[in-house]
């Protein structure tokens, strides 16, 4: 089936630019529920057109900084602004957002068509206009054949669809989505989170998404905002937030990363004209490019993703520096990757993936191999935090 | 493959088990119906029992069935007094239905509302009056109702009625519809409490999130998925109350007019067990007939 892929994307960042309005701006953001703090002290810009996510394990506030834009809770401190009016104390019934949920929340007795018109009907529109509208959607859900049907005789796929649909007929300024995606298989989630992204797009829609699924929020978003305990530890793009996370949680949340701790034995100011950090993580000694408060002497640790990792039976050139040696503990086999698990002399397990380009006769490492493993001085980083 | 292989564990237990309920309701539902029904095409005798016999000694059918007569019937629908108690023991039974939905339905919602962990204690305080008997709780009734009760007492304290003044309605419909709605409203808080406990507050938040402010959202969300329990609470009320005898009898006046009071007066006052036996099966045709109309429909639509 050929499909329309829409105009080309083209480059969008307007956080960069100190002239551009933020959309949404939380403002010292605090809310407790008795002695429990759900949110502490945040701060936050979401600008117009902008996929963002707020990604975090259960329980770390990113459902209810959600729910306090959608107006079901109200901050106990700090205010939202949204196109720069503040808009606490207003009931959610007159925000002008919309939220898909988790549990997707049709109205069961209503049929599909029902549920999508319910909003506009709330806005005393003409019924020919109500009509055309709930059409529309239907066709950009591709559901126009279950217009009749009610909730409970449609599949999980469909039923997310209409939530969708519904939470996207009044063309909300922004579109909240509680972890939309979590109650489809695999597959089918896959495909919705381009179609999401293509509607955004289409749309152009600031939307908001919760999730605790990294690679969602890898996948659609624009930025990510990784939330920990209430506060946010690290905003940026996808690619900033899985190539440069700013602290072992971000690190460690996103994706496989081996970590392991070291102290510092010669500091990125010593060195130019590139900046290299040099650490002892425990008598293997690591070379960092990255420009790096840390001074000597301080405990930090070194983080480099699996993919980075060289494997090879064969020395490298230089052993002194990024670069270990040990036995193939184990191998995940994962298809398109195999992860070993490398046993250096100390115990110390470390993580190298490689991409399985040749087919599987081939392959020239097994399970009690001895191997060297290595990596370019820009493939780590240092984190402090 | 599963489903067409449900008929291999049929045997002996399986029958057993479907026939237990169906036994059950045979001996004690359709046999006491049965011999009603006898009765009520028999004719009067002054005799122990005050009925002829017409299915004494398993004669002849053609003797059996050429000794009923639907005379009885006939008569019920001659004499304006029965006709004047059913469709006053209707009115008694729909205004009270409604009465209970209006007090009911509140409670059931306040409960369903409540935080979860008070929820067990407040359907006990719903079941609690059944602790005691019924008939004590209605005769408590007339201990408060009657016009120098407790009602009267308290309005003269706190000073709403003069010392001169009684509460005029013990021995009227108002006592009665207290009292009947006083003794069924578990009957109606607790199908209600059930289904709108059942109910998804989420649903609530999209209608609000959609722009229906909150007193709307009850009545196109909330109201229609409670209907189960609305319609569930109200068969459950309306029928035994249009056949109630004891609420009107010791709280209504000579006037309230109710079909059970009617059917009572048959049996034990004039001792006509043929008629009062027709009063009953019709009362039952009055009540299962609308009611299996309109459950079939329910049927259809849901």
């Amino acid at each position: 089936m050929a499909k329309s892929l829409g105009p080309v994307k083209r480059k969008f960042e307007p956080w960069n630019d100190p002239t551009a309005q933020p959309f949404i701006r939380f403002e010292n953001i605090t809310k407790k529920y008795g002695d429990f703090i759900a949110v502490s002290n945040l701060s936050l810009d979401i600008y117009e057109r902008e996929f963002f996510s707020l990604l975090g394990p259960s329980g770390c506030g990113k459902t209810t900084l959600m729910r306090m834009l959608a107006g079901f809770e109200e901050p106990t401190e700090g205010r939202i602004l949204l196109q720069g009016n503040d808009i606490s104390g207003v009931p959610p019934y007159r925000r002008p957002t919309n939220m898909m949920f988790q549990s997707y929340a049709l109205f069961p007795h209503m049929t599909v068509e029902k549920n999508i018109a319910f909003g506009l009907e709330q806005d005393k529109l003409s019924k020919g206009e109500i009509e055309g509208r709930v059409q529309e959607m239907l066709k950009l859900v591709k559901l126009e054949e279950f217009a009749k049907r009610k909730p409970g005789q449609l599949s999980g796929g469909q039923r997310q669809r209409v939530a969708l649909a519904r939470s996207l007929a009044k063309r909300p300024k922004v579109l909240l989505l509680d972890e939309p995606l979590g109650a489809l298989d695999r597959k089918l989630r896959e495909e919705t989170q381009f179609e999401l992204m293509d509607i955004q797009h289409t749309l152009g829609l600031t939307f908001l998404i919760v999730t605790h699924d990294q690679e969602e929020a890898m996948t659609v978003s624009d930025r990510i905002a990784v939330m920990d305990k209430g506060v946010i530890v690290q905003v940026d793009t996808p690619a900033e937030i899985y190539e440069a996370p700013n602290s072992r949680y971000v690190a460690d949340f996103i994706g496989d990363i081996n970590i392991m701790e070291g102290t510092v034995v010669a500091p990125s100011g010593d060195v130019s004209p590139q900046p290299v950090v040099t650490l002892d993580c425990d008598g293997l000694i690591v070379a960092v490019e990255q420009d790096c408060a840390a001074k000597h002497g301080d405990r930090v640790a070194f983080a480099i993703r699996p993919e980075k990792v060289r494997i090879s039976p064969d020395q490298p050139a230089d052993t002194s520096v990024n670069a270990a040696y040990g036995e193939v503990w184990d191998i995940g086999y994962l298809g398109d990757f195999s992860v070993f698990l490398v046993s250096l002399s100390d115990g110390r397990i470390v993580r190298a993936a490689q991409a399985n380009v040749s087919r599987l006769v081939d392959r020239p490492i097994t399970f009690g191999d001895m191997v060297w493993l290595s990596w370019p001085r820009d493939a780590g980083l240092v984190l402090t935090r | 493959m599963a489903e067409i292989s449900t008929t291999s564990h049929s045997g002996p237990a399986r029958w057993l088990v479907v026939a237990v309920p169906y036994l059950w309701l045979l001996l004690f539902f359709a046999a006491p119906f049965l011999i009603i029904l006898k009765i009520s095409l028999s004719d009067t005798a002054i005799a122990m029992p005050p009925y002829t016999p017409v299915f004494d000694s398993f004669g002849t059918l053609g003797n059996f069935v050429s000794q009923l007569d639907l005379e009885n019937y006939f008569f019920l629908a001659e004499d304006a007094l029965y006709i004047q108690s059913y469709l006053s023991s209707l009115r008694m039974a729909f205004i009270s239905t409604f009465l209970l939905l209006v007090i009911g339905y509140p409670m059931a919602l306040a409960m369903a509302r409540a935080p979860s962990r008070w929820r067990p204690t407040l359907v006990m305080l719903v079941i609690l009056p059944f602790w005691t008997s019924f008939l004590i709780r209605v005769y408590a009734w007339i201990g408060i109702l009657k016009p120098e009760g407790l009602l009267t007492v308290f309005l003269q304290t706190i000073g709403l009625m003069g010392p001169d003044e009684q509460v005029q309605v013990y021995r009227t419909d108002i006592a009665v519809f207290i009292g009947i709605v006083y003794s069924y409203l578990p009957f109606m808080v607790l199908p209600l409490y059930s289904a709108l406990e059942k109910m998804d507050g989420t649903l609530l938040e999209a209608a609000n999130d959609l722009g229906c402010p909150p007193l709307k959202a009850f009545w196109k969300i909330t109201f229609p998925l409670s209907m189960p329990g609305v319609i569930a609470g109200s068969l459950i009320c309306f029928i035994p109350i249009a056949g109630e005898f004891v609420i009107p009898d010791l709280l209504g006046g000579p006037d309230t007019l109710m079909i059970g009071k009617t059917l009572w007066t048959e049996f034990f006052g004039n001792r006509d067990w043929p008629l009062a036996s027709a009063v009953a099966v019709l009362l039952l045709l009055v009540l299962v007939v609308p009611i299996m109309i309109f459950q079939k429909q329910q049927q259809k639509v849901g």
